[in-house]
């Protein structure tokens, strides 16, 4: 069988020498080495217009960029010219991203670490004027409050996301999932002042008092728990509810002893990053709560401190001399990060440690 | 399709008591959360209501409810939409970096940091604003001075603290990183396999690639995504009343110390010393906040859910 084809004159194949050409590449490290030439120009440029360490970086990335993309277009043509080109800002992009996480950690760590001692952890600040004081008050009154917030919300989040994965239908499942999302967004101010216009109506204007704290932290808890633990709901395998219903178990009990169990570990890893989300809220206590000096365990009566709203007022009023409130205010913020961050954690460890047993 | 569509015919289970009670308190929870998003309307006109019918004198400021508020509204806006523009492009950036060009091992670890910065509480972002950025920003305040003077962004005279309004965007802008590329990362990692692979197959860069593949799909995400980030901007209170120095009037004055203060700063930093009508009047400003960011909101979720009901991911 004959395999040659006529020839067709209106697809002329390319000049070889222009073919060849475009196929040429920089070699392997081609790239890197263009990258850090440009760098090391930078670096000159740097220290030609007064050195200090951002220029040297600026100068740096811009300029090695630069010159990735100028070499690149010289040797392999225009189109890998610009994936290079992509290439780096992407990772710059990264790079940027960088910057703040690490600086504000530097920062925290560093400044936070004056006052880490045991009197910030035991002391109130009742009668400190200068040096000394401590969190003891505004820590047990966060612990306190969030935990309130908690006790509100994740019955009403948990119980709201079965609604919608295992009885909802229609128009209400559709309004209630919405509105989920568009309370997610909620500024956390308007939340404040949601509960303390609720709670001016019974107590009066002025009102101050920890249980609206956590109202107020729930409204925002609430939309949390129930996205997550939608979720897991949803990942829970159809297959299992069948068999329960074929064994003729009711529909509240499938729910209570296979859905919510095999689901746990999930669930108890949505609750702990919702509380994680909103142990760090200030703007919603500083409106409703307020601050106080002293200890205070009862969140119906009056003003309570929190670790936050704590943190605020040690840095924007530390008194004279100020370097003592604002060593204070550090350091409250940097219990504030690790308590965050421990959240974050135990929440992944649930995840590992309780998730169901598959034989996949 | 998901795990939880009921068969069409299921098997009716005989009604018990406890089925009644569970049933009726998981849709009461569910109605509780409408009751507590129309509690959060209510309360709030009720609460302001004063502030609607006062003679405008009365009010802070002396000049109506209005002009209260109308320089709060626009901090509020600039701050966010600066925030907005510095952000969406390093968001995505972030998100192709993390989705398509960093290795493949350690791209679910880099996707956790990114991350942490949203575990990160706003008050802290408020004394990082003041301590770290501000203080580094001042060079390039003064440079922008002299420089780019003949921008009204620029105009000067420089702030000698750096607690700009320019400043409070870029702390903004790290606060909403987290969010637009969490939402960027997801659509984009859910671009379809063999449109990815027959741009490449086709002798497509991964650049090209990305661009007719990734891009046309993830677009509406990232758009949701930066919504949702914006509603998050407008909203955010301790960062900004703690890093700007604020002096009321409007101005397009990026780099200056008199900046319009924003809603959320201004109800911190005025309400713990405020009484009767002051109290209603910021709750109206904060009525108007809620309007702002819901309608952000909702709009944004409608781009992002029209885009899950046409993906084929899902």
């Amino acid at each position: 069988m004959s395999t040659s084809t006529p020839p067709r004159p209106d697809i002329a194949p390319p000049p070889l020498e222009e073919a060849v050409r475009s196929h040429k590449q920089l070699p392997r490290f081609g790239g890197s080495g263009l990258f850090a030439g440009g760098v090391v120009l930078g670096g000159l440029l740097s220290a030609l217009t007064g050195f200090s360490w951002a220029l040297l970086v600026v100068y740096g990335v811009v300029l090695g960029t630069l010159a990735v993309y100028v070499g690149s277009r010289a040797v392999e043509g225009k189109r890998k010219a610009t994936d290079r080109l992509v290439t780096c800002l992407v990772v710059s992009a990264f790079g940027i991203a960088m910057v703040p996480l690490v600086s504000l950690a530097y920062t925290v760590i560093s400044r936070g670490a004056a006052r880490f001692d045991a009197t910030f952890f035991s002391n109130s600040m009742v009668g400190v004027v200068g040096e000394g004081g401590g969190a003891y008050h505004a820590i047990m009154g966060t612990v306190i409050i969030t935990a309130l917030a908690a006790v509100i919300s994740v019955p009403i989040g948990l119980l709201t996301a079965i609604y919608l994965v295992e009885y909802g239908t229609g128009r209400l499942k559709k309004a209630i999932t919405f509105l989920v999302d568009v309370m997610t967004g909620i500024p956390s101010i308007v939340a404040g002042l949601f509960a303390y216009a609720l709670f001016a109506l019974f107590f009066g204007p002025g009102v101050r008092l920890g249980v609206g704290g956590a109202v107020a932290l729930s409204v925002l808890m609430i939309p949390v728990v129930v996205r997550s633990s939608e979720e897991v709901l949803k990942l829970v395998p159809n297959e299992l509810r069948e068999a329960a219903y074929a064994l003729g178990v009711p529909k509240w009990r499938t729910i209570l002893k296979v859905v919510v169990p095999t689901a746990i570990a999930g669930l108890g890893t949505s609750v702990t990053l919702a509380v994680a989300r909103v142990i760090g809220e200030t703007a919603p206590l500083l409106v409703i709560v307020g601050i106080t000096a002293a200890t205070n365990f009862d969140p119906f009566d009056g003003r309570m401190a929190t670790l936050p709203v704590y943190a605020y007022y040690q840095l924007t009023q530390p008194g004279v001399p100020p370097q003592f409130g604002i060593d204070r205010a550090w350091t409250a913020a940097l219990v504030l990060i690790i308590l965050v961050m421990a959240l974050n954690v135990v929440a992944r460890l649930i995840s590992r440690f309780f998730a169901p047993k598959t034989s996949r | 399709m998901t795990a939880t569509d009921a068969p069409p015919t299921r098997p009716r289970p005989r009604q018990q008591p406890g089925d009644r009670v569970f049933a009726g308190s998981a849709k009461g929870a569910g109605i509780l959360i409408l009751v507590i998003l129309a509690g959060v309307a209510i309360f709030l006109i009720t609460e302001a209501f004063p502030a609607f019918t006062a003679d405008s004198a009365d009010l802070p400021g002396g000049e109506g409810l209005f002009s209260y508020v109308a320089p709060l509204v626009f901090g509020t806006l600039i701050a966010a939409v600066l925030a907005l523009i510095v952000a969406t492009p390093l968001a995505v950036g972030i998100a192709l970096f993390i989705t398509y060009y960093a290795p493949r091992r350690i791209a679910a670890a880099l996707g956790y940091v990114v991350d942490l910065l949203a575990a990160i509480p706003s008050v802290v972002y408020g004394f990082w604003g003041i301590f770290a950025l501000a203080p580094a920003m001042v060079p390039f305040y003064g440079w922008a001075e002299d420089n780019l003077g003949f921008l009204p962004f620029f105009a000067g005279p420089a702030s000698a603290t750096g607690r700009t309004m320019l400043t409070a965007g870029l702390v903004l802008a790290v606060m909403i990183l987290p969010i637009i590329s969490a939402i960027s990362r997801e659509v984009f990692s859910q671009a379809p396999a063999l449109h990815r692979e027959a741009a490449l197959a086709l002798g497509a860069t991964r650049w090209e690639m990305i661009k007719m593949a990734v891009l046309p799909y993830g677009k509406s995400g990232v758009i949701g995504g930066a919504m949702l980030g914006l509603g998050r901007a407008l909203g955010e209170t301790l960062a900004i009343a703690l890093v700007l120095s604020v002096s009321g009037g409007i101005t397009f004055n990026l780099i200056s110390s008199s900046n319009p203060s924003t809603i959320a700063a201004n109800i911190a930093l005025q309400f713990p010393e405020s009484t009767g009508l002051a109290v209603s009047t910021l709750i109206a400003s904060g009525l108007v906040l809620f309007v702002i960011t819901l309608l952000v909101n909702m709009l944004a979720r409608y781009v992002v859910n029209r885009r899950a009901d046409f993906s084929g991911a899902n």
